[in-house]
């Protein structure tokens, strides 16, 4: 068919399209296989239908930001040769018990299509879904090429699942349940990958509980050679991880266990010989109960550090101190407030490549109160001074109870190049501690200086004219989150009318009601979703959008029976496969 | 409630963003809690103070949920078990489940002085995911304290929060050998502010203890006492050994019966050890 095809398009003495169909097939494929982005790939598939088939016979990965919006069925017909999906389900505010539980986004009609559509399926990459173990035993049984497992983010499932996994998955490359919320019930599933089992590039279970079995983990770490990626639990004594470490020496990324030990280590020297020997180390994490004991121990092993989480240590100022110049080529640093403003200053005079910086706060919900030793986490000095020495900044995640609009000024003036804004100030709807004026200045700073910025979470006392701001200079905005701000109306449109590349807006406690979520009508269609919670909107606004745009899931999560027409919860999204099959009696499409 | 035309959404007025203006609630002004040392007489004090209070009701989820339901209309702390349903579980927003709520519950304390409840209460706020919450190290003190094992010193100093109380104590683990004296001492600690309920206007009786109305308080399913264990999972008070008990605990609450039901499985089997644990709660006669 497709030579017929090109023998018409030379007798038609169609030029142009001769040289680019004269290829055959195969080889446009193989050009095409080239391509990895999704973006280009989706470009790719439009130029003419040559390449939209070629491009979807080349394709082995698949990227679904939210599982809603297609089926599986949909993509198995569209992409014959697919090795590897990623999924992507809830929407974010789920992470903050937004979303109710059993809302959906179960991974296991997905693997029901896969099984028999992509039976060579290699890699499933889930963020934010509902996987149980049936679906895991289900999966390890029915691919029998499978090589990587990653749940971010997921929940539903156990360490039975994982035993399964361990079991069946003879080529497994990676295994990482990183943030999933999983129902620890023993370490007996490591035990489960047989001793033949040599394959292993990727191991993360740092977020369960309980104790696996050393022996077992210790031989799985030594016989598997290409070992790249290991990060323990927190049953993980530091005496362990050193024998680990001489197993493993050309790790490259390291999730501590504990980092600490009941009793003192016989021989400190060991430890600092066993980090002395992984050279390749670029990523450090875990370090939960670490000790400035045992830190300097690590120090041989962060000369080529890029990543640095210490975001579940908590350490104060000097022994960030002096753990930081260490660690010269640092690009992303994670820290807990605990660090402090003086902790800043240190990453500011030590890490001159630094590009992400995220500090965390050590008691986000004031329950210890203000502490004795006047400890306040971090403020607008701390910000202040890491942006004057660490130019390269572009993300920037930022927990704090106080700022002023003039620190967010400053800090933009010296560091221009954000792509990722997101500073929380942790009071709700606090003003400049100094001026008590409402934050718009700060944010409207940050929107008109970084003309990269993508992404932006705002927070404070905030007046519609933060969003007049954002409408009008933020053009390459993609990801905003809006929490207790806002006066009307008129904000949320600014931000629909101005922003030509959102694709992500989640709103929460706002006063916007169905006049906004109606200003977004031709918006929503080139968007992945919208989010507003405890909004102004009404069940009949929602029902007006959904008439007027047919192909947006409008859907209403109701959990309570008592106002019936105020829409509580509501989650609008594109999609080409028609209103929710599984949903929730609480989840109502409009 | 106020019309949200008239105030800015938070209820505040636009000149000022001051918290400490008065913020008229009708359901919450009954709710006022009531400080003070045991045995002075409660100052007069402001109304409930919390951003998310005079909102329209249908716009603060977390409030809706937590607040509301921990009082009833006439303004009364609930004493029955039935306190407004109290099962949130399903809904997605309880207030005492360690794992979902973010507030972890320890409502009604504030270093200012305020009632927090409203605010320990929204859902959500601030936006630390689950996960990282449950992740924390437990060392949070020992670095403040300098204080390596705190059980190496021979004491063991956790706080004690109780479900409406505005302020915490601290007890030593240590100087009790056993759940009877340590449930006693609780008593005669917290007797201050369920007493300031069973007398009129918060006053204190000056003998003490009111016996029929504590008793009436501390009996059957109105509290039960429960603790965070090194897991972070919060365990009904009494179910191991003592000294395993001392090891474990980082901190202790004194909770609404009802709400109790929404904490770990296997304290659900034994919720019917509550009638023996408040047993263990009566004050010796």
């Amino acid at each position: 068919m497709a030579s017929k095809k090109k023998k018409e398009a030379i007798d038609e003495g169609k030029s142009m399209e001769i040289r680019v169909s004269l290829f055959p097939d195969e080889v446009l494929e193989r050009v095409l296989g080239f391509v990895k982005s999704h973006k280009d790939r989706s470009s790719v598939s439009l130029v003419c239908k040559d390449w939209y088939t070629a491009e979807r016979w080349s394709r082995t990965h698949v990227f679904i930001g939210n599982c809603y919006s297609v089926s599986p069925e949909i993509v198995a017909r569209r992409f014959p040769n697919i090795r590897s999906v990623t999924l992507k389900g809830k929407p974010r505010f789920s992470d903050f018990n937004l979303v109710p539980p059993n809302w959906g986004a179960d991974i296991h009609s997905w693997l029901v299509v896969f099984a028999s559509a992509y039976p060579f399926l290699e890699e499933l990459r889930l963020k934010r879904m509902t996987v149980t173990d049936e679906s895991l035993d289900f999966l390890a049984r029915s691919f029998t090429g499978f090589k990587a497992l990653s749940l971010v983010s997921c929940d539903g499932f156990s360490t039975d699942g994982l035993a399964s996994i361990a079991s069946y998955c003879r080529n497994l490359t990676e295994l990482d349940i990183q943030e999933s919320g999983i129902d620890d019930l023993g370490g007996s599933w490591l035990s489960y990958f047989p001793e033949s089992f040599t394959s292993l590039e990727t191991l993360n279970f740092a977020n369960l509980n309980s104790e696996v079995n050393f022996d077992a983990l210790e031989k799985l770490v030594s016989r598997c050679k290409s070992l790249k990626v290991l990060k323990v639990n927190r049953s993980i004594t530091l005496e362990q991880l050193r024998r680990l470490l001489m197993r493993a020496p050309q790790l490259v990324e390291l999730g501590t266990g504990s980092f600490s030990q009941d009793h003192l280590l016989r021989a400190d020297a060991e430890l600092e010989a066993a980090f002395n020997n992984c050279k390749s180390l670029h990523t450090l994490s875990g370090l939960w109960e670490v000790s400035s004991m045992y830190l300097p121990a690590l120090y041989p092993a962060c000369t080529n550090l890029i990543f640095l989480n210490l975001s579940y240590a908590t350490l104060q100022s000097t022994e960030l101190a002096k753990l930081l110049p260490n660690c010269p080529l640092l690009r992303r640093l994670w820290v807990l407030d605990t660090v402090e403003d003086k902790g800043l200053e240190a990453v500011a005079s030590n890490c001159h490549f630094l590009e992400e910086l995220r500090v965390f706060p050590a008691d986000p919900f004031d329950q210890e109160g203000i502490p004795e030793g006047g400890g306040t986490g971090v403020t607008e000095f701390g910000f202040v001074a890491v942006s004057k020495g660490c130019p390269n900044l572009r993300y920037v995640l930022y927990f704090c109870r106080q700022m002023t609009n003039v620190a967010v000024a400053t800090v933009v003036r010296n560091c221009p190049n954000f792509t990722h804004f997101r500073l929380c100030i942790m009071n709700m709807c606090e003003p400049d501690h100094i001026t008590k004026d409402p934050m718009d200045e700060a944010f409207g700073a940050v929107v008109k200086t970084c003309k990269k910025l993508r992404r932006l979470a705002v927070s404070g006392l905030l007046t519609d004219r933060t969003f007049e701001y954002i409408g009008t200079y933020a053009k390459n905005l993609e990801t905003l989150s809006v929490a207790f701000a806002g006066r009307s109306d008129r904000g949320m449109q600014s931000v629909l009318e101005g922003c030509p590349k959102l694709r992500k807006l989640e709103i929460r406690d706002c006063p916007f009601g169905n006049s906004a979520l109606l200003s977004g009508l031709d918006r929503y269609e080139s968007m992945r979703s919208l989010w507003m919670s405890a909004c102004k909107v009404t069940i009949n606004g929602c029902r007006l959008l959904a008439r007027r745009m047919p192909r947006l899931n409008v859907e209403v999560i109701k959990e309570d029976d008592n106002d019936d027409t105020q829409a509580e919860k509501v989650y609008v999204y594109r999609s080409v496969a028609g209103p929710r099959r599984d949903a929730p009696p609480f989840v109502i499409t409009m | 409630m106020p019309s949200p035309l008239e105030h800015d959404y938070i209820g505040f007025s636009s000149s000022s963003s001051n918290f400490e203006e008065e913020v008229e609630v009708e359901d919450l002004k009954g709710t006022e809690l009531r400080l003070g040392l045991p045995g002075s007489e409660s100052p007069e004090r402001k109304p409930v103070v919390g951003l998310s209070l005079g909102l329209p009701k249908s716009s603060v989820s977390g409030l809706k949920r937590g607040f509301a339901d921990t009082v009833d209309g006439s303004g009364g702390w609930i004493f029955s078990g039935g306190s407004g349903g109290g099962m949130e579980n399903g809904k997605g927003g309880p207030l005492v489940s360690q794992k979902e709520e973010n507030g972890g519950g320890t409502s009604g304390q504030d270093s200012k002085g305020h009632v927090l409840s409203a605010k320990a209460q929204v859902v959500g706020w601030p936006p630390i995911r689950s996960y990282r919450k449950s992740m924390m190290p437990t060392n949070l003190d020992k670095n403040k304290d300098g204080i390596e094992d705190k059980q190496s010193f021979g004491c063991v100093f956790v706080k004690v929060s109780m479900d409406g109380a505005p302020y915490l104590r601290k007890v030593d683990l240590k100087t009790y050998d056993n759940y009877k004296e340590l449930s006693s001492a609780l008593e005669k600690m917290f007797s201050c502010f369920t007493i300031g309920q069973c007398t009129s206007q918060g006053v204190q009786g000056k003998d003490g203890l009111s016996q029929s109305c504590l008793a009436d308080l501390l009996h059957g399913s109105e509290y039960v006492l429960t603790y965070e264990d090194k897991d972070r999972d919060w365990m009904l008070v009494g179910d191991v050994p003592w000294d395993m008990f001392t090891n474990s605990c980082r901190r202790l609450r004194i909770m609404k019966g009802s709400d109790a039901i929404g904490l770990a499985p296997r304290v659900k089997e034994k919720s019917k050890n509550r009638n023996d644990l408040a047993n263990q709660m009566q004050k010796p006669v």
